[in-house]
């Protein structure tokens, strides 16, 4: 009993690990048609119900992106002179923040069509952008771009560009503004108050 | 007539809000854009905002989806010619067949048919082509109702107007009411665009700005722009 057990355990931690490695494209194309599949079958979601978008961003994608990176990588040179406490507080409102725009921004994702682009990965590559096409009828498709890192704790996200616009590099140029004129606080402070802000706010809809 | 009363008031407004120094160097007439863009922001709060959101609730999304391909449609002539100015005879040729295509099968360009058939729709104007042929930006210039450019991108503008079969249209009076409804149809798509500029950004002048010189250069470089490396120190 103890046998089988044991053996149990060592396949379950085997399929942990590989898990673990699921390579990068691959990881965006499930993470992105799990999402629809719920947003498509579940009625609060279409309709923007905001506190249950954001609960299933929080389970389904926050995951997956390497939220200090990315904190990190919008703050810019300023990060280094950040203190630890600073930088805990700079984490946790840029997460906030992203939470709430993606949030507000899902309710505007249903029945597009998604083409995913393979990535070619080299067995030591750690670093890969995956694109994926949204394709809508009379536009041009817009292209999303995932910049992922391998962790141990598999691939993760720290950029995303839509249609070219990198979240990160938009939010350098503004952070970067601010940190000049008030300080790494002070940008603490204005993350917090536009958190707030939105905070207010029922749902999602129009 | 109204504009000309408004611009003591706008270099007012600009005045009162210039920068603090140290600005970013693409954007050295902040203070004039900034008030254009209050200015923006303003009339489009007051009118163009809720005539789209009233345009949204009361099409369906079928018929939306048809005004969008139909003014779309009307584009790819013109995008095709600055193809064909940026030296990609394919991607001109693509663009007219496009049209072709969508202007009969699609029926006048209602249905977007070519893009099913593996025929793209491209992104070209002339600011476009100026910039392939190394025109630079020049300052970014904040415009009355048309929202975010560059030096460059306004002056080509007036050429691209007369490529432009609805504002060539005639008589003046269908002209007018399709440039209309163009505009309210443009601006209902960005309707999710602009809840996510105004919830996403601290100051939504610097994050347009950003989000605009990203999108641009990435319309120039057709989706692939080059890799921008740090500076030799």
């Amino acid at each position: 009993m103890k046998r089988i057990l044991a053996i149990a355990a060592l396949s379950l931690a085997a399929a942990a690990s590989q898990a673990q490695i699921t390579p990068p494209d691959e990881l965006v194309k499930n993470v992105m048609l799990d999402i629809q599949g719920i947003i498509v079958t579940d009625k609060d979601l279409r309709s923007g119900d905001r506190e249950k978008t954001i609960g299933l961003i929080e389970q389904k994608a926050l995951p997956h992106f390497n939220q200090v990176g990315m904190t990190a990588l919008a703050v810019g040179v300023h990060w280094r002179k950040a203190t630890p406490e600073q930088k805990q507080r700079l984490v946790e409102e840029f997460r906030t923040l992203i939470l709430r725009t993606y949030a507000s921004s899902l309710s505007a994702f249903g029945d597009q069509k998604f083409e995913f682009r393979p990535v070619k990965l080299a067995p030591e590559q750690d670093d890969a952008t995956v694109q994926v096409r949204v394709l809508q009828s009379g536009s041009q498709p817009i292209l999303l771009e995932y910049d992922m890192q391998k962790t141990p704790g598999g691939w993760k996200c720290y950029d995303v560009r839509i249609a070219g616009i990198s979240l990160v590099v938009n939010y350098r140029t503004e952070f970067g503004i601010i940190v000049r004129d008030k300080g790494i606080d002070g940008l603490i402070d204005a993350l917090a108050t536009k958190n707030k802000s939105l905070e207010g706010r029922g749902s999602a809809g129009k | 007539m109204i504009c000309r009363a408004l611009l003591p008031a706008l270099v007012l407004a600009a005045a009162g809000c210039a920068s603090t120094g140290g600005g970013d160097p693409r954007d050295p007439l902040e203070g004039w854009n900034r008030g254009v863009y209050a200015f923006n922001d303003a009339a489009d709060a007051a009118v163009l905002k809720p005539v789209a959101e009233a345009y949204r609730t009361v099409t369906p999304e079928a018929l939306r989806e048809a005004v969008r391909n139909f003014f779309n449609n009307l584009d790819d002539l013109w995008i095709g010619t600055n193809n064909l100015l940026q030296g990609k005879p394919a991607d001109a040729f693509s663009d007219w067949m496009r049209f072709a295509v969508n202007s009969t099968f699609g029926i006048l360009g209602l249905f977007d048919v070519a893009s099913r058939g593996q025929l793209e729709k491209h992104n070209e104007d002339l600011g476009q082509t100026l910039a392939r042929w190394g025109v630079g930006d020049g300052p970014y210039l904040m415009l009355p109702f048309l929202g975010p450019s560059t030096t460059r991108d306004t002056a080509a503008l007036p050429v691209d107007w007369l490529a432009d079969p609805v504002l060539t249209a005639r008589p003046i009076a269908l002209r007018n009411s399709l440039t209309a409804f163009r505009f309210v149809e443009r601006r209902a798509d960005l309707l999710d665009a602009s809840r996510t500029l105004e919830e996403a950004s601290l100051d939504r002048y610097v994050f347009l700005r950003e989000s605009f010189f990203q999108r641009r250069r990435n319309l120039i470089y057709d989706g692939r722009p080059p890799r921008e490396r740090p500076p030799v120190e």
